[in-house]
């Protein structure tokens, strides 16, 4: 009943994303992931879900290379054919490769003291030269990008504000608009909607989903509410406990299984058509 | 008329709880641990309060003088309070400038213990001695005069400030730290974009403050000879001429309080 990714060792050009074998535990008896295999391709939209410390973020941590994993030789992460880590050992030219890793966070991650704009510049910080970002001396185009990308989430006239003074749901758009400015091929979202109204987390998922149908961005994100995930994402990843127990389409996510992922006694099937009732008018303007 | 009702009797079962045994003993000790210190120490600091009866006619005379500040050599006294505020205000700045990095390299967050902890060490052998220590040093080793000052308050306030700024770099939010270097970035601009613009606002008050005690300083190694106004105020309180040193410190503390309430605002729009 539960089907789980084949590990597929072969490089795959088109791969967007590909993770082997992956171990991780913390303070030397936490297991949090046990021997995941991921591959996703170019152009997905992966939904991971799964309770709280199920392993969600830490696997989404370990693909920009910001945890590494246990120190088994067989653990391997790769994004676009670059190799992340390997062995437990993060790549030492591995910002190179985040450089092309938009990462969105629960908690936005903006830097509240600095204008919605820098916020965005830092995007750029891996591509122009050293004595330009010490100084934060941004050129009139990397600027002007810059505000294109906030016009694209729909913040453009916000530019000049302290990010601080942002709604979250208006901040979360702005840490993807840096993802824009990175001109990432690849956006990890960690939980991105958990702390936002439901209204702003709509928005959220719908840029997403923008920059994935219309840029052909790879996405993966990781969810809280299922009702998302299935709304949003054409194929969900659920984790039970640091294992993969379901890869597929949200379509073929029984009840049973969702009961048994989230260990809930309740009927969780409902959740699996989104918002249908109180969504109805938005959903068919 | 009604009695009053006693509480007592409309709640019988309240009761005041005793404080315990141990409690007291601790107290008690602790009195006595203080007392012993005092009594132990009245020798050696040869406490002798008789002495403020039997030389009053002497406290009246001084007294007395300083209630007469004489002014007439104002406009020296202007000079050298304004060369001591110059030399706070490079103290000051020296100290700052150096205390961006070894604040940074102080920080248990942002760098490894073997460099933190030594670094740490030095800041506080920098603390511990005196800026008066270091003027008598520095008039050794550069001579006479105000830059023996400027170097003296730049270790001691490197020292403080060091620690003050890494206090603030530790307690941080990483969120956004995380956020930056999430981008590719290097650790330098994680420093740059994550770390600076959270800290400045604490940074920039800790810093006044620090230029506010430094004037305070200043106006006092100048005693030993490393310039500014304290020259004066020695050689007026060396000649018995106490008419001139009320003279001196009136303006110390005018500088000096007008100084404290203007940063005092400015550090207030920071934090």
């Amino acid at each position: 009943m539960i089907e789980t990714d084949s590990t597929s060792t072969q490089q795959n050009s088109k791969s967007a994303t590909q993770i082997y074998n992956l171990w991780k535990t913390f303070d030397g008896h936490l297991q949090a992931l046990k021997r995941v295999n991921l591959d996703v391709q170019t152009g997905e939209m992966v939904g991971l879900i799964g309770t709280s410390g199920s392993g969600k973020s830490t696997l989404l941590r370990h693909v920009s290379g910001l945890v590494a994993s246990d120190l088994r030789p067989e653990c391997k992460v790769s994004v676009f054919g670059q190799t992340v880590q390997s062995g437990g050992k993060i790549q030492s030219d591995v910002r190179k490769i985040r450089a092309e890793i938009g990462f969105v966070f629960q908690q936005f991650n903006l830097v509240s003291r600095m204008s919605v704009l820098k916020n965005v510049l830092v995007g750029r910080l891996a591509q122009i030269p050293k004595y330009r970002s010490f100084f934060s001396l941004f050129t009139r185009d990397e600027k002007l990008s810059a505000i294109q990308a906030l016009n694209r989430v729909g913040l453009s006239d916000q530019a000049a504000q302290r990010a601080s003074t942002l709604s979250g749901g208006q901040q979360q758009r702005v840490a993807i608009a840096r993802a824009l400015q990175q001109q990432a091929k690849i956006i990890l979202a960690d939980e991105p909607i958990a702390s936002l109204d439901p209204e702003s987390a709509r928005l959220v998922m719908e840029t997403l989903r923008e920059l994935n149908q219309k840029d052909q961005i790879t996405v993966i994100v990781s969810l809280h509410q299922i009702n998302f995930a299935s709304q949003f994402c054409p194929r969900i990843v659920a984790l039970k406990s640091g294992e993969i127990v379901f890869d597929g389409a949200a379509a073929d996510l029984s009840n049973d299984q969702l009961r048994w992922i989230y260990d809930s006694e309740d009927n969780l099937e409902s959740m699996l058509v989104p918002d249908k009732i109180s969504n109805e008018s938005k959903m068919f303007e | 008329m009604s009695t009053p009702i006693k509480i007592e009797d409309q709640f019988p079962e309240l009761e005041i709880p005793k404080t315990p045994l141990s409690i007291i003993l601790v107290r008690l000790f602790s009195t006595l641990v203080i007392l012993s210190i005092l009594l132990f120490s009245v020798k050696g600091a040869e406490i002798r309060f008789g002495d403020l009866w039997t030389n009053r006619d002497n406290i009246v005379q001084y007294g007395s003088g300083f209630l007469k500040p004489d002014f007439i050599d104002w406009p020296d006294y202007l000079q050298e309070m304004i060369i001591t505020l110059q030399v706070a205000a490079w103290g000051t700045f020296l100290a700052i400038i150096g205390a961006i990095p070894f604040s940074l390299m102080c920080s248990a967050n942002l760098s490894p213990v073997w460099l933190s902890q030594p670094v740490r060490r030095m800041m506080d052998l920098l603390r511990s001695v005196n800026e008066m220590v270091f003027a008598m040093l520095f008039i050794a080793a550069v001579g006479l005069g105000p830059f023996a000052g400027v170097l003296a308050l730049t270790l001691h306030t490197l020292g403080s400030l060091s620690k003050l700024f890494s206090e603030v770099v530790e307690a941080i939010d990483p969120q956004p730290v995380e956020g930056i270097r999430a981008t590719g970035a290097t650790p330098l601009e994680e420093i740059i974009y994550g770390v600076l613009p959270q800290v400045f606002p604490l940074w920039i008050s800790y810093s006044l403050y620090r230029f506010e005690a430094n004037v305070r300083s200043a106006s006092v190694i100048g005693m030993v000879g490393a310039g500014g106004i304290g020259m004066l105020l020695w050689d007026a309180i060396r000649s018995f001429d106490y008419s001139k040193t009320a003279a001196i410190i009136l303006i110390i503390v005018i500088v000096v309080s007008f100084l404290d309430f203007t940063s005092a605002r400015i550090r207030r729009i920071y934090i």
